[in-house]
């Protein structure tokens, strides 16, 4: 079955446990998560789980409906990438002597739109907001200058659907029964 | 931390004060609990200390091990139809809850558990008796909580009966720490109504009815399979009105057994690994399959990949992640059964299948000749468990509840019992435990008390839970154990003798003397071994007052056929 990558966009009550609920779903069809972000949302009370999975679509759809099985997630979405807005952010730490040294430095952060984000006594914090290959680009482009650490965040995405999520909560708080239209969104 | 209070707080003057402890009992009896299996311990003495001045309201009944209550909890459950309640201690007696959370979980029953905790400034710091149950108990749990406020008491309790009992039900477990049953709280109860994350019923969709009934109307060869979803939905009714009058044969499922009388003419049989040869077979050959509450397990479907091909399949599931989670469906009526068939029958068209039903009995008619006869009416010198299951059914008449453990002893049952009753087979289908029909026996007991409740088990697993005796001894509850006893674990012996190459690895036993195990919980047993024997044992078996044990000494290497080997298509299913 041809696999590829997916976005998983899940809304629940704001309570300990979640992450645990959600991540065993995941472990029991040995799905490995690529990323993972967890935050607050507009809606005091929600949060947003933003999962990247690779699997093929009939899979991750029986994994979605069983996300929505767990009492307190309020909805669980599969995206494909055309289907929503992402990005991530990548930190990139470099010594303050080698970015001295190398003028050219200075050129790729513009070339890539890269921030310098702290500077700090013998070492530079770089920042660059984008996909999984924008900031890997960069990091090859830094790499022979020495990287003294690196990290990549976790995806965050929005849906491309002009829905509110708080109309989708206020349909939930009102709404008689558990129809199936009201989980696309 | 967050709690989970989401309510304005209530009026002072509704309110009364009570010790934590009381509250949650005070919450069991206004969910109109009055029966709870469980077994007391450090972290949850203070609940048991108030139920000591509950002695009126709530009946307790204290089990040897903390599998024997939840299972005796099971078995109340699905013999009553409420939600079973059960109370364990922190730590090992948590723990001891895993299998039957499981067990419950799989087969959709309703059940609250309690455990108690170490006090909360001890959480997380290896005390003793301490283990994160919350986190255990996670997957096999429909939903848990961690009570750690007493205010948070009355919500939580209220909170899990909603979730245990409305839509597909299933366990949910409620841990509460020793210092909120010690702390005193403004009590009150409302009870929960509805919860914004968790929408339990779907509303049916017309245009999903109107397209099932078109395909239904539209068939030559329908064939209709049910599950326990009808018994949980209480659709018997409304299933027998849809089969009359569109004429379509019906099997069961495992668990859908009883549902529909077996006397029924268009109750064509069991359907799956150890089921009927008809059902089997013609699942390959019908044009519309309708399915109803159920949920494909893979010990119905076999191979998924040549499973009902040539139909157009119809699934009525209540269950919105069990459709087309394994078989793809042409129409998927996401809804509770009783309503669905209720609006499906006026709109399908009276028809008449006689020849295509002719077919099933045909098959019958092979498998009577090449299984049934053989088995019921073997020369052996011993008894067969398929002789014995036939000869119970008709001292019976079809009309006991019946309790099943897990193995030949459960596919005989599920084979040779002719339920003529509803809500009568009581076994665990989906997870398979061992030990669980003793105990579940017991609660089905106390749950029907006016039902002849039979618990048929096999002499492996009636040793896995063989200390609740002491619940029938302590509590005289008028339960009938019938043990077929083979000396092997038989199942296990079977597939051995089938696809390892009779390589018995571990599976004879040796077994104590089940009527001097009997004498010394003080109930009445009798041990049969001849066939002449039997009708007089049954007759002082069933007719006894109160609790009462049958060992039955059988072949020892008798097969369960038909068998759709592991794995392979249903119509491939083998008769010898």
């Amino acid at each position: 079955m041809e696999t590829k990558e997916y976005t998983i966009s899940v809304l629940t009550e704001d309570k300990p446990g979640l992450l645990n609920q959600l991540t065993i779903i995941f472990n029991r069809r040995k799905i490995n998560i690529n990323s993972l972000n967890v935050s607050r949302t507009e809606i005091n009370g929600v949060s947003r789980y933003t999962l990247v999975v690779e699997g093929s679509k009939s899979d991750l759809e029986k994994v979605v409906n069983q996300i929505r099985k767990v009492i307190d997630v309020l909805g669980a979405f599969l995206y494909e990438p055309n289907e929503i807005y992402f990005q991530e952010i990548a930190l990139y730490k470099l010594s303050l002597a080698s970015f001295k040294e190398n003028a050219s430095i200075e050129s790729i952060l513009r070339d890539y739109g890269a921030n310098i984000m702290a500077i700090e006594d013998d070492q530079i914090i770089l920042e660059k907001t984008g996909t999984q290959e924008n900031t890997h680009a960069l990091y090859q482009a830094l790499e022979p200058y020495g990287i003294l650490e690196f990290v990549r965040s976790g995806r965050v995405a929005l849906s491309k659907s002009r829905r509110k999520t708080e109309s989708f909560i206020q349909e939930l708080e009102t709404s008689k029964s558990n129809n199936l239209s009201i989980k696309e969104f | 931390m967050e709690t989970l209070l989401d309510r304005p707080a209530k009026k002072p003057e509704e309110t009364k004060q009570l010790i934590g402890s009381e509250a949650l009992l005070e919450c069991l009896i206004e969910e109109g609990v009055d029966t709870i299996f469980g077994y007391p311990g450090g972290a949850i003495m203070p609940i048991y200390d108030s139920l000591y001045s509950y002695a009126d309201k709530l009946n307790h009944y204290l089990a040897r091990h903390e599998q024997g209550a939840i299972h005796a909890a099971q078995g109340y459950a699905r013999a009553s139809g409420k939600t079973g309640v059960c109370f364990a201690t922190s730590g090992p007696g948590a723990t001891n809850l895993i299998t039957g959370l499981a067990d419950a979980q799989i087969d959709s029953t309703p059940l609250v558990c309690i455990t108690g905790q170490v006090p909360s400034h001890l959480l997380g710091s290896d005390a003793f008796q301490e283990t994160d149950v919350i986190g255990i108990s996670m997957p096999v749990t429909k939903w848990n909580f961690q009570v750690t406020k007493p205010e948070e008491i009355a919500e939580a309790i209220s909170k899990a009966f909603y979730i245990a009992r409305e839509g597909r039900p299933g366990p949910v477990l409620i841990d509460v720490t020793k210092n909120v049953q010690q702390a005193m709280v403004d009590f009150i109860y409302q009870k929960c109504e509805r919860i914004r994350s968790y929408l339990p019923y779907p509303t049916l969709n017309d245009d999903d009815i109107q397209k099932a009934a078109r395909i239904i109307n539209e068939a030559k060869k329908p064939f209709l399979i049910f599950g326990q979803g009808v018994t949980l939905s209480k659709a018997e009714q409304a299933l027998k009105a849809f089969i009359e009058k569109g004429n379509i044969p019906a099997a069961s499922t495992l668990l859908g057994l009883s549902a529909l009388s077996t006397q029924h003419p268009l109750y064509v049989g069991y359907t799956g690994m150890h089921g009927n040869y008809g059902p089997n077979i013609k699942t390959n050959e019908c044009d519309v399959f309708i399915a109803v509450g159920m949920r494909f397990d893979d010990r119905v479907t076999g191979d998924l990949s040549t499973y009902a091909k040539n139909a157009k399949v119809i699934h009525i599931e209540l269950d919105p992640a069990e459709i087309d989670k394994n078989v793809k469906t042409e129409v998927a009526i996401n809804g509770d059964a009783k309503e669905a068939l209720e609006a499906l029958t006026p709109l399908i068209h009276a028809r008449s299948h006689d020849a295509w039903i002719a077919e099933f009995k045909a098959c019958d008619e092979i498998e009577q000749e090449k299984v049934i006869e053989g088995s019921i009416n073997p020369g052996s010198e011993l008894m067969t468990m398929a002789e014995v299951i036939d000869r119970l059914s008709k001292a019976t008449k079809g009309k006991a509840m019946i309790l099943t453990d897990v193995g030949q002893h459960q596919m005989m049952a599920s084979r040779y019992y002719q339920f003529d009753q509803e809500r009568s087979h009581i076994t665990s289908g989906g997870l398979g435990t061992m030990g669980f029909c003793l105990p579940a026996a017991i609660g089905a007991k106390i749950g029907a008390p006016d039902r002849q409740v039979i618990g048929i088990i096999g002499d492996g697993g009636f040793q896995m839970t063989i200390q609740e005796l002491g619940l029938i001894m302590q509590y005289n509850i008028g339960v009938k154990i019938l043990i077929l006893n083979n000396e092997f674990l038989g199942m296990v012996r079977q597939w051995q003798q089938l696809f390892f190459d009779g390589r018995y690895s571990f599976t004879e036993m040796e077994n104590p003397d089940f009527m001097q195990l009997a004498s010394a919980y003080n109930i009445h047993a009798q041990q049969v071994s001849k066939r002449e024997d039997l009708p007089q044992a049954f007759d002082k078996w069933l007719n006894k007052e109160g609790a009462s044990l049958l060992e039955v000494v059988v072949e020892k290497e008798e097969n369960v056929f038909p068998m759709v080997p592991s794995g392979s298509c249903v119509s491939k299913i083998k008769l010898e």
